[in-house]
């Protein structure tokens, strides 16, 4: 069986499984890393983002075998390393708009979120409603309006 | 006339109820649950303000070795000072387990923080006490969970005054400490084994009134934000359970077809990660390593599938059911120039999934079955899953779990029982969850339905309104049967099937309309059903509040000053003047934009909504990938009164659901049937509200106390939403909607995903689409 190395959350871990498996299944069913959520395992619902390389990914869509050994996996376990704080900014403003209803999304939400906000400051500028109109992640729940207001609460917060 | 003293002698004896306290090793307290919980205990009503000294010293308090002690529900107050409670109730994301550690916090003056609620295993001698459905929740266990804890502060009381040598009126309480005039001060945590009870007793407790409420009210965070937004949260499928490996269920290609045949079982078991392959009831079950290679060993497996029980249903034809089974509307001969207005409504299958598909951990071993589910109705469950194994119902653990969402999916446990099977059948503990495609396709849909209705008028008034609901049967399982015929088994519904005392008791009209009738036909279909968030009223109310906006434009007057001028409780009225008001109502709209306001009372509460819709070309053809965006509501406004709201923060975060739900289901979201199936699969095929489609503008306003009991909230706001979304777009493009969604019978904003094999394939394409 091959074998596969990453960092995950900052740790270096090796696992033997089949190159095709996602990696979703990697962390959740072998390695019992339960923080991405399954929601659809087709790209759509958003629930699984994690980080690759600091950049939001839906590692449903990720065989085991694209990841390097030198690739950063950051799931929503690792996100508060990312900035050597107990919680990341983000985190803390879905705390202070208490955004969570069941909270199957928020994960995949809050990883989304950070790296849109990444992403339009690498572009020079804050969160609009464009990029609000990018965000596919499910809420199920109808948690979308007290993310928007976590999200602009939290932009310039890191 | 009464004096004030006797008012409140009689205020207090309101407020009095039976407590116990338990044999145990740390202070442990109970109160009974259910109806008796409810009626303040009349014997304790004595003359005068009794102080708690007094009370204990009353002959309230009985030693009693009989007890019995099974239908309590338990508060233990653990050496540490905090206290731990496990609610025989399932948190969905209703916030109820916050909510009662409120109540707890409250009786108890214990910080939140220091209050720990889980969720209760299935409890059989509970009956049908443990059914979380119906926005009954807080309802139900208001009284009895803060009987507990003030049972439990009372006792704390006593042990600290025995210790502290000073009577027991001079202490006080506060955030989990007990001071005496002179200063000393004894923890919550120093009396825990101290106050604890060698025997049972039963002993009488008074409730603190309203007015020295400083938790109840006020708005609180959720207790388990900071372990969701961690990712330590534990939904079904993050419980680690020794060798419980992943399972799915090969499905067949339209609903309740059957394995005929396997042609490659033994090829399949041995695909890689492969551990068993076994036929059960509804498919052909796989297990393995991951749940990625059971994606794998599913779409391998050939199976010859035998005819389902709709195969050749599509939404015509069931449409054309429902018509033939329409009972007729028969007015009574009315006065000369009245004039009607009638319309009909046609209500497509809706999808109750949640973002957490069905799924179960299930470990069944020769004489006896574990499980880990989120189950509304775990007693239900519990005695299902221990028919279907042929095991006592004693043998059966039903663990309840976190659930991710339920919108009225988790009131069964398909995915329960049918983990079970799975376990049995391969002898081995199994976490079996659906794929999401499969959600869709074989999950319970909330029915379609049409809704005829016909109102009469004249000389400015409302003569009669007749309203005919004919619906695909709504299945209930008898858990919800239960607790819904116990509690209405007085009421004058005799007669009435199970759906239709549902249907009679949950919906009612706000206005003073005359005589008023509603009546439920149902159409018993082969389809998987259930109650989707709020049942029949989105349905039924948007009818309704669509012909109150035709009667108030052919009676030639305002919605809202109509509406206001026929509702009939003063507690209506003010909600909808709140959301007139706060939402501007009648302000200059520009063309292809308009407001839209509706009333929606239920579960002793009332909602209105007020929204602004945006239906102009620039907006309805916004492009966004895999998409619809169509019109999109730019502003809402909503007014709640539930009587009390115990934490007005997880009443509007309810609310905010409510109304995005609302406007899924009256713009975007629905199921499509055809030859036999449903054609959605993904999140991009059923289009519940995204981001895209949020308004930008929300404002939710909580009213004041007014009953001073709470009422529900988990559904109240889809209906009022609903109806005020459908009354916006009539107002918006002149054109009253009467099919719903509005877009459903456009063209498929998506290609149907294969049936065979049943599940798609994962994509691979996950870092090139990094951002
Ligand atoms: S589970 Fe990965 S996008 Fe839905
Ligand atoms: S909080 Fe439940 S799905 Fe988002």
């Amino acid at each position: 069986m091959p074998s596969h190395t990453f960092v995950l959350n900052g740790q270096q871990v090796t696992v033997d499984v089949e190159d095709d498996v996602r990696l979703l299944w990697v962390l959740r069913d072998i390695l019992g890393v339960t923080g991405p959520k399954y929601g659809c395992g087709l790209g759509v619902c958003q629930a699984c983002t994690s980080h690759v390389n600091g950049k939001a990914v839906n590692i449903c869509c990720v065989p085991v075998s694209d990841v390097q050994p030198t690739d950063e996996v950051t799931t929503i376990e690792g996100l508060p390393a990312t900035v050597g704080q107990d919680l990341h900014p983000m985190q803390q403003a879905w705390l202070d708009m208490d955004v969570p209803q069941c909270g199957y999304c928020q994960p995949g939400q809050i990883m989304a979120a950070v790296a849109k906000v990444l992403q339009a400051r690498a572009a020079g500028r804050q969160l609009g409603d464009a990029d609000f109109d990018e965000i596919r992640n499910i809420c199920r729940c109808g948690t979308y309006h007290r993310i928007r207001e976590a999200i602009l609460e939290a932009q310039t917060k890191f | 006339m009464s004096t004030a003293s006797e008012q409140q002698s009689t205020d207090v004896s309101r407020r009095r109820f039976l407590g116990y306290v338990l044999a145990a090793s740390t202070l442990t307290v109970a109160a009974q649950l259910g109806e008796g919980a409810a009626a303040p205990h009349a014997e304790a009503a004595v003359p005068g303000v009794p102080e708690p000294a007094d009370l204990y010293d009353l002959n309230d308090m009985l030693t009693d070795a009989t007890l019995a002690t099974a239908n309590l529900i338990t508060i233990t107050l653990n050496a540490d000072g905090t206290a731990s409670f496990a609610l025989p109730r399932t948190e969905v994301g209703q916030g109820i387990t916050t909510s009662t550690a409120m109540l707890i916090a409250e009786e108890l003056d214990l910080p939140l923080d220091k209050v720990q609620v889980s969720l209760a295993d299935a409890r059989p001698e509970l009956v049908f006490n443990q059914l979380t459905g119906g926005s009954n929740t807080t309802i139900s266990t208001y009284t009895p969970v803060r009987v507990a804890a003030a049972t439990a502060k009372q006792q704390l009381l006593e042990a600290a005054a025995t210790e502290l040598g000073v009577p027991l009126s001079a202490l006080s309480a506060l955030q989990g400490v007990i001071t005496a005039p002179d200063g000393r001060s004894l923890s919550y945590a120093e009396l825990a084994v101290k106050a604890a009870s060698l025997t049972n007793l039963q002993v009488s407790v008074t409730l603190k009134p309203a007015t020295a409420f400083s938790v109840i009210g006020t708005p609180q965070n959720r207790i388990d934000a900071l372990d969701a937004v961690t990712g330590r949260k534990q939904f079904a499928m993050d419980v680690q359970v020794a060798g419980a490996m992943p399972a799915m269920i090969c499905r067949p290609p339209t609903i309740n077809g059957t394995v005929v045949s396997v042609q490659n079982r033994t090829a399949v078991q041995a695909m890689p990660g492969i551990t068993d392959v076994a036929v059960v009831s509804t498919g052909v079950a796989v297990r393995g390593r991951t749940f990625g290679q059971c994606i794998d060993a599913v779409r391998a497996l050939q199976v010859t599938w035998g005819p389902g029980s709709e195969d050749a249903a599509t939404d015509a034809t069931v449409l054309a059911e429902l018509r033939a089974a329409e009972n007729p509307i028969v007015t009574p001969p009315l006065p000369l120039l009245t004039e009607a207005v009638d319309a009909r409504f046609t209500f497509h299958f809706a999808s109750n999934s949640a973002l957490e598909s069905n799924c179960a951990v299930a470990d069944v071993r020769s004489g006896s079955a574990e499980i880990w589910a989120c189950v509304k109705a775990p007693i239900t469950a519990q005695e299902e899953i221990a028919a279907q194994l042929g095991l006592p119902v004693s043998a059966v653990t039903v663990h309840v779990t976190q659930g991710g969402g339920s919108f009225g999916r988790k009131l069964f446990h398909d995915a329960a029982l049918e983990a079970a099977e799975v376990s049995k059948a391969m002898g081995k503990p199994v976490r079996l969850m659906w794929h999401r495609t499969d959600d869709f396709r074989h999950g319970r849909t909330h029915p379609m339905s049409i809704s005829r209705v016909r109102a009469t008028y004249s000389l400015g008034q409302v003569l009669t309104l007749d309203q005919r609901h004919t619906s695909v049967a709504t299945e209930f399982g008898h858990g919800l049967g239960e607790i819904i015929t116990s509690s209405v088994a007085k009421l004058p519904v005799g007669g009435l099937t199970f759906s239709e005392t549902i249907f009679s008791l949950t919906q009612q009209t706000p206005y003073n309309f005359g005589v008023t009738t509603q009546l439920l036909t149902e159409v018993d279909n082969g389809f998987h059903t259930g109650s989707m968030r709020n049942i029949y009223s989105p349905n039924v109310r948007c009818a309704q509040e669509l012909i109150v906006d035709r009667l108030a434009a052919a009676m030639g007057q305002d919605p809202y000053h109509f509406r206001r001028n026929f509702l009939k409780d003063p507690r209506a009225v003010a909600v909808l003047d709140k959301v007139a008001q706060v939402g501007n109502w009648g302000r200059t709209m520009a063309p292809g934009t308009a407001q839209g306001i509706a009333i929606h009372p239920e579960y002793h509460g009332f909602v209105a909504v007020l929204v602004e819709i945006d239906c102009t070309p620039a907006t309805v053809n916004r492009q966004i990938p895999d998409a619809v965006t169509g019109p999109r509501v730019t502003k809402a406004v909503c007014a709640v009164d539930v009587g009390l709201a115990v934490n007005p923060k997880g009443l509007e975060a309810q609310m905010m659901g409510g109304i995005m739900d609302g406007i899924a289901v009256t713009l975007t979201s629905s199921l499509h049937l055809n030859g036999g199936y449903f054609q959605e699969g993904s999140w991009d095929n059923y289009f519940y509200t995204r981001q895209w489609n949020t308004p930008p503008e929300l404002d939710i306003i909580v009213m004041p106390p007014t009953t001073g009991t709470p009422g529900g909230a988990g559904e109240l706001a889809v209906a009022g939403a609903m109806a005020a979304v459908a009354c916006a777009y009539g107002r918006a493009t002149g054109t009253m909607p009467t099919t719903f969604p509005i877009n459903h019978d456009a063209p498929l904003a998506f290609t149907p995903l294969p049936t065979v094999p049943p599940i798609p394939q994962s994509p691979t394409d996950g870092l090139s689409r990094a951002y």
